[in-house]
């Protein structure tokens, strides 16, 4: 019951990520997704990797990308495709990873009811965000909902001894989005602007 | 014996109606720190007003409308199933009959508005049209999502599959069961047909019911012109309205039990609810209007997903 | 049998009278006397021929079983016979062309009296409504694939000159053009299907046990490609998107008795032709799984995909038209992509074996099209109505003609409200059907299916909505509010004498509501008679129907009892009025005295919220300053909805085959001495490819 609701909710909270208006709202919505992939975790009883996962992705990487997005401290036009399209476009890669769940030849029993299409589907919400989203700030916050797709997709193959991989996986995660949101913050300073169309400029 | 429980029941909707708008503006004004006028403040006015004259503009949408809006509300909610008790009118289909009832009701309102001539209440009309129309699919989404909740568990056989079509059938306490059977995405619902309570009845985010002419209105502002009983028709049914989503929102908790507790449960819950629209109302600013239609996708998107969910699980 | 062979052989002796009438009107000088008498008699008798028609296909029961009859005739040509068949499914289409084929013939014989008798040819225009009313009546008794193509034919042809009415206005030629290419681009789909047909077969009959059973053999794959001809040919008829775009020329180019005719008859033949050739390629109703086993299962969603786009394009491009014509001609297009939305259900329930889907599927969009033909009608009657009295159909210059002309302003509403399907009004009946055969989609198998057919329930859901908002503005713009512009307030009530024919579509409107229990009889059993069903499915679809059928008895008295509320609602009202005082004033504009009907909201910006959500996807351009500032200047809002499918791919297509074409015309040069040489050098080629 409790991992269906979890599901549930991580699926509701990918269609707010796209319909999201703002950076602050992403934020908070990414946040909530940590949270989210913590409990499930603590439900499939992998209680060291629920504590690192939510305190990685729910607490660390957020307050972080919010440091960042107040250190730049610009409002500016944050997408350019419609929010309504993108939300669509979700349902659409919703109902894609539910039909590719009935015709994926996959083991029977490894994954539980609907973990597969709510990873593949968080996948494709992050991968609309990246494509969608015009501040560098989204995009980086794209990434890692694209990533966290990934990370479900890959929770129940995790036998015990994987957790030390995670666990380093979580870290270079973790420095990754740290360096990017140092290099953004640097960028928000000596530009005016992280909108990503004007990045084209720098090339040489 | 059944249909006369659901009788007692109907004309307790009739006459409890007009209660509904008193209890939400009664909550709002504590929240204001207002006395607030008296719970029964709808009765009074609907008693004023049918004792007065009328003042006519053209057109005969104008003087009929009201008479329309009226009869098809009290006819859709004919078809609900009320606390509990199943409708004796149901048939297989019968959500879209109501649906199309209100549909109705509100294509006369529309009409006598533009019959005026005023640009205020032209205006009023082309929201209500654009906003009930993005309005539509997410209520039907909604009544899908029990419908096949219905086929899902099994109730019915294809030979009666029409039965499952029936709101008396998917407005059976629907929640409890779903908790039952651990169907979480069927929690969904109520939030998308509460988001359609408010913006069907023109509450707060989506309008707001207490100011008048300003140019954001959408329901006030259609019926400026209407006076004495005519506007008394306008508001009854317009508050039966809103008696018909509370009630299909209390009919989804209503597990089959006798016909007192019943009754009272739903009577309570249609009180909850009030309280809920007043909090709605006391606590959120109205929407600007190029968002409603947002709020509306919204709510047609939560439906959409929810069904595709309770497809899956 | 007897009495459709009456009407069309009234049909056959009006048309050379006329044709000769029409000959020597135009070498004698034109004269009122008889340009009067060619209008009554061209009227009277395709309103005869009319008249009879329907009566036969009124009359006599209504049953799946019912076996076709056929009558043959002497027939000259080497191939092909003259077979016509007459069985339910002929009868239910031959109901609309009969029905308005009379409702326009009287209403446009009274709309035609005061035309100019030197710029007109009344009786060639009879001769070639006689000649568009045998067409169709052939195409849907046809039972030969030459017979058919051949009345086809003549039913695409004629309307081209009954378009051409007002020959001066280059926009009308424009348009009667545009409709001649386009009916014979799909003509050419349709040849190579009966071909195709004919070939694989060996026969010309259209039999569907001799076609299933002699298609048994061939691959599966040559007979989805059939059914795609068939698809596109019947399509570019119909309107199905993308080839929708001649429509919404050629109705408003039209008189508006003969745009009713094509919106509410003739492009049904669209639908009855893909109907017909399913069951052509499938097997008739009851027989054991025709050629395929069973139809393959993307044929169905195919057409399901490309009513709702053809549905949602409709409505969508109608909310921004100005021009009522125009309006109702999209909405036209709108009511073909139910009517096939309808068709995609039932092919789709019939390859998933799922009786009620299929059952009602089929039967809504039969039924859809029943009822489509009545407020269509009505609607572009009541159209032509204003046209004629007030002399414009922009929505920006009219208004206020409730006032001016009470009864067709009554009929235009009822038609508003039956085609927004509205209870108790007809359109509900077949959107209700669809919905129910939608909302099925919880039990097919497979969750993409369930979800593919519960999701297209929401978006008709919008569609609904939006025609919803759509005659509200119809409506509203034109009859409601005060006049807009010296037209709408000098416009003049039309005599009685013009505008009862009116009342009997809208009577249509009414009965099919009311009388909704029959109205769905009829189309359930066409559909099971017409629908390529398998044996077991037939059982099961008997089921579903008498399943269904209470919730239509249940409908109509819904219906009444909404009227006799209102009635009640009303009495109590006139009780409660009765010692108080009832005045009559202008709207109140908040204390604002120079109030001018230029204040009122206008067709744009009441479209303007849909406009602005469904305007980037739709191809919708809102044009004007916006208000600025706090003392703002002057501020304007135009919408305007240009076919994008038009401008985007058709015109530059075409546009392209004309260049090509123009470089061919180097070798058209006009020296003879040349073209002589091409004769030699083809001859000498050919000798030269013979011998090889």
């Amino acid at each position: 019951m409790l991992f269906s609701n979890i599901i549930l909710l991580l699926l509701l909270n990918d269609l707010l990520l796209l319909a999201a208006p703002g950076i602050t709202w992403l934020i908070r919505l990414t946040a909530f997704q940590g949270i989210l992939l913590g409990s499930l975790l603590f439900d499939m009883e992998h209680a060291l990797l629920a504590g690192a996962v939510l305190g990685i992705k729910g607490i660390l990487l957020p307050l972080l990308l919010a440091r960042t997005y107040k250190h730049i401290g610009k409002r500016e036009k944050t997408h350019h495709l419609n929010l309504g399209v993108a939300v669509v476009m979700g349902m659409l890669g919703l109902i894609f990873s539910l039909w590719l769940e009935h015709n994926l030849p996959l083991m029977p029993d490894i994954f539980p009811v609907l973990l597969l299409p709510a990873a593949i589907t968080t996948l494709f919400c992050g991968l609309i965000l990246v494509v969608g989203r015009a501040t560098a700030l989204s995009q980086v916050i794209g990434y890692l909902v694209a990533e966290n797709g990934i990370f479900l997709l890959g929770t129940p193959l995790m036998a015990a001894g994987a957790i030390w991989f995670e666990l380093a996986l979580l870290l270079d995660i973790f420095v990754a989005v740290f360096v990017m949101g140092i290099a953004i913050g640097h960028i928000g300073e000596k530009f005016d602007s992280i909108d990503t169309a004007r990045f084209r400029s720098l090339r040489d | 014996m059944k249909e006369y429980f659901w009788l007692i029941q109907f004309l307790f909707s009739i006459v409890l109606a007009p209660l509904l708008p008193g209890i939400i503006s009664r909550v709002k004004a504590i929240f204001a720190g207002r006395h607030g006028k008296p719970l029964l403040q709808g009765y009074f006015d609907l008693w004023r007003l049918m004792r007065k004259g009328e003042i006519l503009c053209q057109g005969w949408p104008f003087v009929l409308a009201p008479a329309i809006v009226a009869a098809s509300s009290i006819l859709a909610l004919a078809f609900l199933p009320l606390g509990g008790q199943t409708s004796p009118l149901g048939f297989a289909g019968d959500f879209i009959f109501a649906a199309y009832l209100l549909g109705m009701g509100r294509f006369a309102l529309m009409l006598g508005a533009l019959a005026t001539g005023s640009a205020f209440e032209g205006m009023g009309a082309s929201r209500e049209a654009a906003f009930s129309a993005l309005a539509e699919p997410a209520l039907f989404l909604a009544f899908l999502i029990f419908s096949s909740f219905c086929i899902d568990m099994g109730h019915f056989s294809t030979a009666d599959t029409g039965s499952a079509f029936s709101l008396n059938s998917m407005l059976k306490g629907q929640l409890v069961l779903a908790w039952h059977y651990g169907k979480a995405p069927l929690f969904i619902a109520p939030i998308v047909l509460f988001i359609l309570l408010l913006a069907e009845n023109c509450r707060i985010p989506v309008d707001d019911p207490t100011t008048h002419l300003e140019l954001t209105m959408i329901h006030e502002v259609m019926i400026l012109d209407q006076s004495g009983p005519n506007l008394a028709f306008m508001q009854y049914g317009a508050s039966l309205k809103l008696w018909f989503f509370a009630s299909l929102l209390a009919s989804l908790t209503i597990p089959p039990m006798d016909f007192l507790p019943a009754t009272l449960l739903w009577l309570g819950q249609i009180a909850v609810i009030g309280v809920l629209v007043g909090l709605v109302e006391s606590l959120m600013a109205r929407l600007r209007l190029v968002r409603v239609p947002h709020l509306l996708g919204m709510a047609s998107a939560l439906a959409a997903l929810a069904l595709i969910l309770t497809q899956v699980s | 049998m007897e009495i459709y062979i009456a009407s069309i052989s009234i049909m056959l002796a009006a048309i050379p009278v006329l044709g000769v009438w029409a000959i020597a009107d135009s070498l004698l000088a034109p004269k009122k006397s008889r340009y009067r008498m060619a209008n009554i008699c061209g009227a009277g008798l395709a309103a005869i021929a009319c008249l009879v028609g329907f009566a036969g296909a009124v009359c006599g029961p209504w049953d799946f079983s019912i076996k076709a009859e056929h009558a043959h005739f002497a027939w000259g040509l080497p191939f092909g016979s003259l077979t016509l068949a007459i069985d339910p499914l002929s009868r239910l289409f031959l109901l609309p062309i009969y029905g308005l084929g009379l409702v326009c013939a009287l209403s446009g014989a009274a709309a035609l009296k005061h035309e100019n008798a030197r710029e007109h040819n009344l009786a060639a225009h009879w001769f070639f409504y006689n000649l568009l009313l045998l067409g169709m009546a052939l195409v849907a008794c046809a039972a030969d694939g030459v017979l058919f193509l051949l009345a086809w034919e003549i039913m695409s042809l004629a309307p081209f000159f009954l378009i051409d009415f007002n020959d001066r206005d280059s926009k009308v030629r424009d348009a009667a053009w545009v409709y001649l290419t386009a009916a014979h681009l799909g003509a050419i789909f349709l040849m190579a299907f009966f071909i195709g047909l004919w070939q694989l077969t060996g026969q010309t009959g259209l039999d569907p046990a001799i076609t299933a059973n002699a298609l048994k053999d061939v691959s599966p794959r040559t007979c989805s490609l059939l059914f795609i001809l068939a698809l596109v040919g019947f399509g570019a008829k119909a309107g199905l998107f993308p080839m929708h775009v001649w429509l919404p020329d050629a109705h408003p180019a039209a008189p508006s008795h003969v745009s009713a005719l094509l919106s509410g008859a003739m492009i049904n033949m669209g639908l009855y032709g893909v109907i017909r050739s399913t069951g052509l390629l499938a097997g008739p109703a009851g027989t054991a799984p025709g050629i395929l086993g069973l139809i393959p299962g993307w044929w169905g969603w195919l057409v399901l995909v490309i009513g709702l786009c053809t549905a949602l394009i409709g409505i969508i491009k109608a909310l921004g038209q100005g021009n009522l014509k125009r309006l109702l001609a999209y909405s036209s297009v709108e009511n073909m992509g139910l009517m096939f939305i309808g068709l995609g259900c039932g092919l789709i329930g019939i390859s998933s074996g799922d009786a009620w889907i299929a059952l009602l599927g089929f039967a809504g969009a039969l039924l859809h099209m029943l009822n489509h033909a009545g407020f269509k009608g009505l609607l572009f009657l009541c159209a032509g109505e204003v046209l004629h009295s007030a002399g414009t159909l922009r929505l920006e210059l009219l208004g206020g003609l409730q006032a001016r002309m009470p009864l067709t302003g009554i009929l235009f509403a009822i038609g508003a409200a039956a085609i927004a399907c509205l209870p108790p009004l007809s359109g509900f009946t077949g959107e209700f059907a669809l919905f129910m055969a939608l909302a099925n989609g919880a039990s097919a198998t497979g969750v993409e299916k369930q979800l593919g057919l519960l999701l297209s329930l929401g978006l008709l859901a919008l569609v609904s909505g939006l025609a919803c908002a759509l005659y509200v503005k119809a409506y509203g713009m034109a009859f409601l509010g005060k006049p807009r512009s010296g037209f709408a307030q000098n416009a003049h009530c039309p005599p009685f004498n013009g505008v009862w024919p009116l009342l009997l579509p809208a009577a249509a409107c009414i009965a099919g509501g009311l009388l909704a229990p029959q109205f769905f009889h009829m189309a359930a059993a066409t559909a099971m008679q017409a629908a390529p069903l398998p044996g077991q499915l037939l059982g099961e679809c008997l089921t579903s129907a008498a399943a269904i059928e209470p919730a239509f008895i249940y409908i109509s008295i819904g219906g009444i009892g909404l009227t006799g509320l209102v009635v009640v609602v009303w009495l109590l009202r006139k009780a409660c009025l009765r010692w108080r005082i009832v005045l009559n004033r202008e709207t109140w504009g908040c204390g604002y005295q120079a109030s001018s009907a230029r204040i009122q909201y206008s067709e744009g910006s009441f479209s303007e919220p849909l406009a602005r959500i469904f305007g980037p996807v739709m191809g919708l351009t809102l044009r004007g300053e916006p208000v600025r500032g706090i003392f703002p200047g002057l501020a304007s809002l135009g919408l305007s909805a240009p076919d994008r499918i038009r401008n985007h791919v058709f015109t530059p297509l075409f546009e392209g085959i004309e260049k090509v074409c123009n470089a061919c015309k180097i070798i058209q040069h006009g020296k003879i001495h040349l073209y002589i040489v091409y004769i030699l050098v083809t001859v000498v080629g050919l000798l030269v490819w013979g011998l090889k």
